[in-house]
């Protein structure tokens, strides 16, 4: 069965990397697209949601074509993966760029490692590297991988939904943080897998097979 | 657990081809960079390093067409350097693929770029690769420069406080090179690494005078460096990437394996 992958592309940072790993570990029938086209991105079967660079630049670039509220709209009904900044921009507020208000498809905030400079001492920011994820819950998108897998990150802001239950995989560093979530079809993760190398392309494999329940 | 340290094997690519002498015994093609970013990606390298050496101007789109090769079969953070002078360039690279692009020369008669590149692309993109060396006497306190062209010119920048400038024009890494160890094999330049990665807020990746794998330990625990990258230890088939990372391992250092 063939199936369609829209990645939303809207001009935040590297697409490319995503839509190469989801070509490296999709079905030869399968078709996976870069698109910021709404109807495009409606008739898709899956959505994945990347974005990398500053939550103000990114909320910025979503709110001038309107595509906030169609990804909205997408959330609501496929099987959705959100990446890193396509994560954060899911809560309810960032406070990246002197505070930014996200599109709180989950309520709570996104906040700097350095507001627990204490906890930190001495690491350094960007949290740049591979680190692992405890998996606090199981997920079918945690299929075929070892719990406590190392996945590569790079981010200097971390999530915190206010929902403690959402949470289904958790990093430390200084802090322990929310490094998956997911509710109902969505599933967000701040590192990427797209560079994580055998377990991230397992979790990318995973969601292509994922019913979204 | 924790954040892991770092082994990045280096790869000059001269025109499209990995030069150097890659020496692995089974490879079909030691010039191919797909196929040697493939074999360090299976050994468990956490990234790979290209230095674009290319001299003439008419084959430096070479490079464009290898990141994109690279990226499209490898699957982990790739870094490419040499010869970047415009953000216009580091854009280029970006797109076909490349996840952080390094800076060197440029960030020494052009600071300015490191500035508009990270605004541009992110500071996560951005990596400004210093090559320093050491100018005090013997019974002075350490003190290291900024070298250019490979070595032989000074440029009278202190290489603490010039690695701090980098990251307040937004930096996101430092590749440190000790241009005095770099191919003598006898280690990294500890007291540089250490002053770079405790003077800076952005990991420090060390390079430079690799030569076993206790070498590779002392850079973490005694230069604080938060990555280390080496190329001739691997590429001749001396260590693998996995062996080089067991051995941190049981020196106590947090490690992908």
């Amino acid at each position: 069965m063939s199936q369609q992958v829209a990645i939303v592309d809207y001009g935040m940072g590297n697409v490319r990397s995503v839509l190469n790993a989801f070509q490296a570990v999709s079905a030869p029938n399968d078709q996976v697209f870069l698109s910021n086209d709404p109807e495009r991105l409606r008739a898709a079967d899956r959505i994945v949601f990347p974005g990398q660079g500053a939550a103000g630049d990114c909320m910025a670039a979503l709110r001038q074509d309107e595509l906030d509220q169609v990804i909205a709209e997408l959330a609501t009904n496929k099987p959705f993966l959100g990446i890193c900044m396509g994560m954060q921009v899911l809560l309810g507020h960032s406070d990246e760029n002197n505070g930014t208000t996200c599109m709180n498809y989950f309520p709570g905030g996104v906040h700097h490692f350095v507001d627990n400079a204490e906890q930190l001492s001495g690491l350094k920011i960007p949290h740049m590297g591979w680190n692992s994820v405890a998996q606090t819950s199981t997920h079918p998108l945690w299929h075929n991988i070892p719990d406590h897998s190392m996945f590569y990150f790079v981010h200097s802001y971390y999530v915190a939904p206010e929902q403690p239950e959402l949470t289904v995989g958790e990093t430390s560093y200084g802090i322990d943080f929310t490094a998956a979530l997911a509710a109902d079809n969505i599933f967000a993760i701040q590192c990427h897998p797209e560079k994580s190398s055998t377990a991230g392309l397992q979790l990318l494999s995973n969601f292509l097979e994922w019913d979204g329940s | 657990m924790a954040l892991a340290k770092r082994i990045i094997p280096c790869l000059d690519v001269d025109q499209g081809r990995v030069v150097k002498g890659v020496k692995f015994v089974d490879i079909r093609d030691a010039g191919d960079p797909v196929e040697i970013a493939k074999r360090y990606n299976d050994e468990g390298a956490d990234e790979i390093t290209f230095l674009d050496i290319t001299a003439s101007s008419d084959n430096r789109d070479t490079i464009y067409k290898v990141v994109e090769a690279v990226a499209s079969s490898v699957f982990i953070p790739l870094t490419v350097g040499g010869g970047v002078r415009e953000v216009e360039d580091i854009h280029r690279l970006l797109n076909a693929g490349a996840d952080k692009v390094s800076i060197n020369t440029a960030a020494v008669f052009n600071p300015e770029l490191v500035s508009a590149a990270s605004q541009r692309v992110g500071s996560q993109c951005i990596v400004v690769a210093i090559d320093a060396k050491q100018v005090s006497g013997p019974d002075e306190p350490l003190r290291w420069e900024i070298f250019t062209h490979g070595g032989r010119k000074p440029t009278g920048h202190d290489a603490v406080q010039w690695a701090q400038q980098m990251v307040e024009r937004g930096a996101g890494e430092i590749l440190l090179t000790s241009m005095d160890r770099d191919g003598t094999r006898v280690g990294f330049n500890l007291p540089l690494t250490r002053a770079v990665s405790e003077g800076v807020s952005v990991p420090v990746i060390a390079s430079g005078g690799v030569g076993n794998l206790q070498h590779l330990v002392d850079g973490v625990l005694e230069g604080k460096a938060d990555a280390v990258l080496a190329a001739s230890i691997f590429h001749f088939g001396e260590y693998t990437v996995g062996q080089a990372k067991q051995y941190m391992r049981d020196h106590g250092i947090t490690v992908r394996l």
